[in-house]
């Protein structure tokens, strides 16, 4: 899809009527268009080129690339820090912003920046606890939570001014995204729960990896009676499975996932795990595609970014349109279109 | 203590009535109250409620009482603090992700606010942490605000009959 007014790297995109961002995730979602976004994973580096190489493996795929804060409590390159090198280049970016490492002061200002240097979307996270992470000696602050997150965000938008009550002279145009847990207990409340989200001021939710088709189709049942999938774009997460055991890993070590058996075996009888890991993910992605209420897919492959091109591709839900990327209408890539 | 903690969470229908009634309570003595003094109480009051809701609660004294919206289940006692609901990570056994072999605290508020009378109010967006009020009594602040906002209504009834 392309819209007559594409992006110059480094210049804002105009608001469309009935949007709050400049940022073409929200047109894309709010064209009615299946949206597809991914994880880059922020180096261990001060190197742009390596945030750079990492975001083009997306080129033409996504419409949106999220930039983790601190994912699963490990120190990487800042989120602020991708986002502002992303932007620069024009990339489409959901900046992350966890309430673990950062206080409410600290919080509002990045968001304020994030704003200024053209990031359209942030979501807002609790954050993993400390403990989860490479240094569990730290401090964990978690002084907002994601709730009290999204509410600021939307006050500094709608309202114009600060918690404290001290007015902004320019609001940040943000589209405000929250995550969703339906694979953790208590499984009746996190409908709920996501219509908590909702009147805080979600506008998209980006949900963990969903492994276990049935048990989302469950949970999107509840959020359809309750009409949530009328106020809220839901994005659900998928990622392919390097192999059993590394399944069986992130199964018992990483908080919130669940993978059942039937996956487990699959792989662990499959004669090349990584390629049958990537089929399941194509799978879930089609399956989830068929679900009222969806509206997109997020691509988290975790050390496989490199397959993420491959695996959308073999999904199809792109339809053939080509998400806009630095390099998409120059005149070589126009060629390779054309031929 | 964790046992009289998840003791106190199965009984919050029972807690609420009490705590309605309490609160009724110190809202007909506010005017003594207000004579005494809000300050001059504030030391013994904040003392007597650490030590009945530190008991039935393991209340961390944030100043700011939300178990009435939370089933009975302090939210301090989450390791993250959460004052809105559970994190992502709740374990499958419903443990906390961070301390395995605690239950959830929100795990159990959502079962405690399902017995409770106005257990709908854990829905309500709670404001984040205000820290300047930690230590003081909850129960004082609850009281003046009531009692603030009731004769802030007389007074605009009365304006509007005159």
């Amino acid at each position: 899809m392309k819209f007559e007014d594409e992006p110059v790297p480094g210049f804002q995109l105009p608001i469309l009527p009935g949007h709050t961002s400049p940022g073409r995730l929200e047109r894309v979602l709010r064209a009615g268009r299946f949206a597809v976004t991914a994880e880059i994973a922020p180096p261990d580096s001060a190197d742009p080129n390596e945030v750079y190489l990492r975001a083009r493996i997306f080129d033409g795929y996504v419409d949106a690339i999220n930039a983790t804060d601190g994912s699963g409590a490990n120190c990487h390159m800042s989120s602020v820090g991708v986002c502002s090198l992303l932007t620069r280049e024009g990339y489409a970016t959901i900046m992350q912003v966890s309430c673990r490492d950062k206080n409410r002061i600290a919080i509002q200002g990045d968001v304020l920046g994030a704003s200024a240097m053209g990031v359209a979307n942030v979501l807002c996270l609790t954050g993993d606890g400390v403990q989860a992470g490479d240094q569990p000696e730290a401090k964990p602050v978690f002084d907002l939570d994601c709730m009290s997150l999204l509410e600021t965000v939307t006050m500094m938008r709608e309202e114009g001014r600060l918690r404290s009550g001290r007015k902004l002279t320019a609001t940040p145009k943000l589209f405000a995204g929250a995550a969703a847990n339906p694979f953790a207990p208590p499984y009746d409340f996190r409908p709920e729960r996501l219509a908590k989200k909702i009147a805080a001021g979600a506008q998209f939710v980006q949900t963990q990896y969903c492994f276990d088709i049935e048990m989302l189709k469950q949970y999107m049942q509840r959020v359809r009676d309750l009409g949530l999938h009328e106020k809220v774009f839901i994005l659900v997460g998928v990622g392919p499975l390097a192999s059993a055991n590394a399944a069986r890993w992130i199964r018992t070590h990483v908080p919130g996932i669940h993978i059942p058996d039937e996956i487990i075996d699959r792989l662990a009888g499959a004669e090349k795990p990584k390629l049958e890991g990537r089929k399941i993910c194509v799978e879930l992605i089609q399956q989830i595609r068929e679900i009222e209420g969806v509206h997109g897919v997020h691509v988290m492959a975790y050390r496989q970014e490199e397959a993420v091109a491959e695996i959308i591709d073999a999904s199809g839900v792109l339809e053939g349109r080509v998400p806009w990327h630095p390099h998409r209408d120059t005149e070589i890539e126009q060629q390779r279109a054309v031929s | 203590m964790y046992a009289v903690r998840r003791w106190s969470v199965r009984h919050s229908r029972g807690l609420e009535f009490f705590y309605n009634g309490f609160e009724r309570l110190l809202l007909f003595l506010e005017p003594v109250i207000r004579r005494l003094g809000y300050e001059r109480l504030e030391k013994p009051m904040a003392w007597f409620e650490s030590k009945t809701k530190g008991f039935l609660f393991d209340c961390q004294m944030c100043g700011q009482c939300a178990l009435s919206r939370t089933g009975m289940s302090c939210p301090m006692n989450c390791p993250k603090q959460l004052r809105n609901g559970p994190c992502g990570g709740v374990r499958a056994n419903g443990n906390c992700e961070v301390k395995p072999d605690m239950k959830c605290v929100w795990l159990e508020a959502w079962e405690g606010s399902r017995n409770m009378k106005e257990g709908a109010t854990i829905q309500i967006v709670d404001h984040p942490v205000d820290l300047t009020l930690e230590g003081r009594s909850s129960w004082l602040r609850v009281v003046r605000m009531k009692s603030e906002e009731k004769r802030r209504a007389r007074e605009a009834g009365q304006e509007q009959a005159a």
